[in-house]
């Protein structure tokens, strides 16, 4: 790893004018890609700006049917949270499956959702759940955040501070995982909203995460796994590697868009 | 370099760092706590296991500033009076180990099991829970054996446990 010097704000305030003044600069959420990374060398900040002491950046709030979730929430908090197993469990079970108990409890909402890792879980959910993504600067829609892989609407320096949403009628998240790496190979996420269904895919598409227009058409009409019988993806958009070419993953999205409506409807 | 203080295993601790210091090179190197082991130093093996503020986390994906003024607890830490800790015990009495280099991983990470799951623990949970240690001798069935039966052994320890 190489050498950088480490602050650790208290306030959102005094990370953004740490990030204004230092030169090279590097936000540290849960580092459980950032640090690997940076032990490689693939990445070497002069100045890491430790989010960990900052109180605005946690906590889950409920209000009416708008659920607000702090950036700097684990995946573990977001797993055992009560209020979001009760208003949305998809989220809930979809917070469990990312990575291992360990990770669970260092890697962070907003980390995730910054990186937009490919295979990358929180992506889907954002992009199905239709969030907005808060930072310290302004109020961003997901459909308009994430912008391919590894690519983000964030400005240099500006901070994700909350996730909001509106909690679905109906909901569930569904992977394909890859058995060495565990990563999503394929992972869809289905929410039944008052306004229509949206479907997000991560871990297939060769651009990032995306949502499936086709698929949300179907259940639109009819919210039941059969109706996305014959309804496919563009094989043309599928990333294609060694643990997958882009015709096995097209068909994984369809087979698990379908059991993700299954178990959204089945939870009722 | 910047100061980090925290409570190791119940002793109070405060020493001067490279901010690049990992918290399982400043348990091994600074702290000569050696039971903490790097395996595979990706965050996937967990023989790095530790818990942090009470909660069982990579310390080789862990910055040892990351962990100022928290309370981290290894693996010399969880035995009493020259007691073996119900969970290591467990480990000696059903074989749940061979060459014993995961071991320090699994036995943190099974104690953070019981301590979220309790102690009445399937194999099923037990298998699933432990996603993040890898053991490339046993076959992991000793290891499972182990865990359950230290979850057991927990539960019949409550002052141990309170004290961990």
């Amino acid at each position: 790893m190489y050498a950088f010097e480490y602050h650790r704000p208290t306030s959102v305030k005094e990370a953004a004018g740490l990030a204004g003044t230092a030169e090279d600069i590097k936000f540290l959420a849960g580092g459980h890609t950032l640090l690997p990374t940076m032990k490689l060398r693939l990445a070497g900040p002069a100045n890491l700006i430790d989010l960990s002491q900052i109180a605005e950046l946690r906590g889950i709030e409920r209000s009416g049917d708008t659920i607000t979730i702090g950036a700097m929430m684990k995946h573990a908090e977001v797993a055992n949270s009560a209020e979001l197993k009760e208003a949305i469990p998809a989220l809930a079970e979809m917070a469990e499956l990312i990575g291992d108990p360990h990770v669970r409890n260092r890697g962070t909402i907003g980390g995730s959702i910054a990186n937009n890792d490919p295979s990358a879980d929180y992506p889907a959910a954002c992009l199905a759940l239709n969030v907005t993504i808060i930072t310290n600067q302004r109020k961003i829609a997901a459909d308009d955040f994430f912008q391919g892989i590894f690519t983000t609407a964030l400005e240099e320096g500006e901070i994700i501070t909350q996730v909001s949403f509106k909690a679905p009628s109906q909901a569930a998240y569904v992977k394909f995982r890859n058995p060495a790496s565990r990563y999503a190979l394929v992972g869809v996420f289905v929410a039944k909203h008052a306004d229509g269904v949206r479907v997000a895919v991560t871990g297939a598409g060769s651009n990032g995460v995306f949502r499936a227009a086709d698929m949300e058409q179907a259940l639109n009409g009819n919210f039941a796994a059969e109706a996305l019988n014959g309804v496919t993806v563009a094989e043309s958009e599928m990333n294609s590697d060694m643990h997958a070419d882009a015709a096995y993953r097209a068909h994984l999205v369809g087979v698990m868009a379908r059991r993700a409506v299954q178990a959204a409807t089945s939870r009722g | 370099m910047t100061t980090v203080s925290l409570t190791v295993n119940g002793q109070s601790v405060t020493a001067d760092v490279d901010p690049r210091t990992l918290l399982v090179h400043f348990l091994r190197d600074n702290l000569r706590l050696t039971g903490t082991h790097v395996g595979c130093d990706t965050s996937q093996c967990g023989a790095c296991v530790v818990h942090l503020n009470g909660q069982a986390v990579k310390s080789c994906t862990t910055l040892a500033v990351q962990a100022n003024a928290s309370v981290v607890t290894t693996i010399e830490g969880i035995s009493q009076g020259g007691e073996l800790h119900p969970m290591q015990a467990a480990f000696r009495e059903h074989h749940g180990l061979q060459c014993g280099y995961c071991t320090p991983g699994m036995i943190m990470s099974a104690i953070d099991i019981v301590n979220r799951k309790g102690n009445a623990l399937d194999e099923q949970t037990i298998r699933a829970e432990l996603e993040g240690n890898l053991c490339r001798c046993t076959g992991y069935h000793n290891i499972v054996k182990a865990v359950a039966a230290g979850a057991q052994g927990m539960a019949q320890a409550p002052l141990q446990q309170a004290a961990e």
